[in-house]
């Protein structure tokens, strides 16, 4: 344990927001949530959805693999059923997009289930090979449920509305993907401080011994996983609606590796790491387009390269922070913190 | 009838290359415990390689074989002290995630190399298809299958005969009595990831033949994980046999099940197949039985 670090009551080492400092930060962090789409031009409000949806997708990845140890590799699937579902309630069934999006969410939940299904007679090594051939067969009824997803060509979805205020621009969806990810982010944070939080963490920790304990793994290993593609399919259903376009192309295998990426690259089992490890494996890319287009017009023929070497940096980011931080994100700022909690007088 | 036969015969060569790449999954898996996904990037890599021996150097087609071989050993060395070696004892979503990442590098690598345009083989194998009477086998299928068939010999023979195969059966069984025993398990973990790549290696060079290589080919690696489910992870032979089983089985789907959804069932079929031995019999035909069920 480390020193200066003393809390005397259980519901004291739970509490969330732990000392007044932190409110304070996270407070001055909302404000800056709040006034940033009145300061950025739209590009980076462009970023800033994609970021959000990318937080939504990795922190539900994150309750499956980080809190209860099921590795999926199918994660990109769950969105896309989401967003499928999403879109067709929408252009078929004349659904308002308020409603169409709980029922992306559901929808993705089910197809988690019947996914999670063999989680019960195979893990590890097994459960990953499963989930990604249940990517694969999710591609492929995208592409060949031509009635219903119209295939390669995709289905355009109109912008979601609230009366005749249309959400058309990136600052108005902004709004949305915020409040959306604030739910998100809550609900997570305080599902793993609960009793079905405990239980996750058991099962990943040792899931004969749970199992001894009274945990239902049928139970929780399922709810995981349908909470898990919960949030996919919201996370899904968000980027259709602001994008207005689905196709199979969206989701494939390797947006999995990469929501996979961000809950490793920012910390198995923290729902910090994973909001952090979103917001730096989408704006990583980002940079690397902004820097390829800037080194363009020096060098007509770096562009060229940009896609490969994009490519070759998110590889080697996933292998270099396996490698010297395999806590990820997570891990530095707990230790930025430990170093400055009794600073300048540490031991 | 006719095509009925005839898609079981090509079905059976086409196998014999899955079996070869199933090969270099086995080989890491049985030393390492390692699932290699990079798999069909070293496939992709290593034809790559040999193309650009043959071509921009206009080496003679067995100069060039060797020498991929050369690089592929050299390849799964350096990737195993590098990359692997940091990770034993790590978790599995750990050393899963690594492949993948290390698939992503070297994709890359290959991409910004070689550009991604699609390209043929030079013609190395006489181009006369075998006629069996019944059916007809495309030369490059009949020659990958040949290649297949002699390089799963030559690693089963490996295994049985030479003091390498033996320690490398050893750790595999199990890790301390072969230390204590004397046995370098750094180097036999090294050894296997060279085996691995060598055998995916030379999957990419006959699937290069066949069908031309592009920076894509490595997508077959994931198809062939439905083989060495099927076969067992740990398998050798169980490779070999899960190979010829799916290339059939894949063959048949195109045949019977492709008019029935338009299309694109063959490229998708290995993966249900895959879920539907999961589901039933999670360490394949031949494979230990380690499953634990809570």
């Amino acid at each position: 344990m480390r020193c200066g670090d003393f809390r005397e009551t259980y519901i004291k080492d739970e509490e969330i927001f732990q000392s007044l400092f932190v409110k304070w930060c996270l407070a001055l962090f909302f404000g800056f949530l709040l006034i940033f789409p009145f300061v950025a031009n739209a590009y980076l409000l462009y970023v800033a959805n994609m970021i959000g949806f990318a937080v939504i997708a990795a922190v539900g990845l994150n309750i499956l693999t980080g809190f209860t140890g099921q590795i999926s590799l199918g994660h990109a699937a769950f969105a896309g059923v989401g967003g499928y579902t999403s879109a067709i309630l929408v252009t078929q069934l004349g659904f308002s997009f308020w409603l169409a999006l709980p029922c992306a969410g559901i929808m993705a939940a089910i197809s988690g289930l019947i996914i999670g299904i063999p989680s019960l007679r195979v893990k590890g090594l097994y459960l990953c090979i499963a989930t990604l051939a249940a990517q694969f067969i999710f591609e492929f009824i995208f592409v060949h449920w031509e009635s219903l997803t119209h295939g390669i060509r995709g289905i355009n979805v109109p912008p979601p509305s609230i009366g005749s205020f249309l959400i058309n621009t990136e600052k108005r969806f902004y709004f949305v993907t915020l409040f959306v990810v604030i739910l998100a982010v809550g609900y997570a944070r305080n599902l793993v401080r609960s009793r079905v939080g405990r239980a996750f963490v058991a099962i990943r920790d040792r899931d004969l011994a749970a199992e001894i304990i009274g945990i239902n793994l049928f139970r929780y290993k399922l709810t995981a996983f349908a909470i898990s593609s919960f949030y996919a399919g919201i996370a899904g259903a968000l980027w259709v609606g602001f994008i207005r376009i689905v196709t199979p192309e969206h989701f494939p295998f390797q947006l999995s590796v990469q929501y996979l990426a961000m809950v490793i690259v920012g910390g198995m089992g923290s729902v910090l790491g994973s909001i952090s490890g979103a917001i730096f494996m989408t704006l990583i890319p980002e940079l690397l387009n902004v820097l390829s287009s800037s080194l363009t017009s020096v060098f007509a023929g770096a562009a060229h390269f940009f896609i490969p070497f994009k490519e070759v940096v998110f590889g080697g980011m996933i292998v270099l922070f396996l490698i010297f931080e395999p806590r990820g994100l997570a891990e530095i700022w707990r230790r930025i913190k430990a170093f400055f909690l009794l600073w300048p007088f540490s031991y | 009838m006719d095509i009925f036969l005839q898609l079981i015969v090509t079905g059976l060569a086409t196998g014999g290359v899955y079996g070869l790449i199933a090969l270099g999954f086995v080989l890491i898996y049985k030393a390492t415990s390692i699932l290699n996904l990079a798999t069909g990037a070293f496939m992709s890599l290593g034809a790559f390689v040999c193309l650009s021996m043959l071509t921009q150097a206009g080496a003679p087609f067995w100069v060039a074989f060797t020498g991929t071989l050369v690089f592929a050993f050299l390849l799964g060395l350096i990737i195993e002290r590098l990359i692997l070696r940091q990770l034993i004892g790590e978790p599995i979503i750990s050393v899963i995630m690594v492949t993948i990442g290390l698939a992503f590098m070297l994709q890359g690598i290959t991409h910004i190399i070689w550009s991604p345009e699609y390209r043929s083989f030079p013609e190395i194998f006489p181009p006369e298809p075998l006629d069996l009477n019944f059916a007809i086998v495309p030369s490059g299928l009949l020659w990958g299958f040949v290649f297949a068939i002699i390089g799963t010999l030559i690693f089963i023979l490996i295994f049985k005969f030479t003091r390498t195969g033996v320690a490398m059966r050893a750790t595999a069984n199990d890790q301390q009595a072969a230390l204590s025993m004397g046995i370098s398990v750094r180097w036999i973990f090294a050894l296997s990831w060279s085996f691995g790549a060598i055998a995916a290696v030379i999957g990419g060079i006959v699937i290069g033949n066949i069908s031309g290589i592009s920076i894509y080919m490595g997508d077959i690696g994931l198809k062939v994980l439905a083989v060495i489910i099927l076969g067992g992870l740990d398998s050798i032979g169980g490779a070999i046999i899960g190979g010829f089983i799916i290339g059939i089985l894949e063959n048949l789907t195109g045949l019977y099940i492709d008019p029935l959804v338009g299309g694109g069932a063959k490229a998708v079929a290995p993966f249900f197949i895959l879920v539907i031995i999961l589901m039933i019999r999670p360490y394949g035909l031949f494979g230990k039985k380690i499953i634990e069920r809570v």
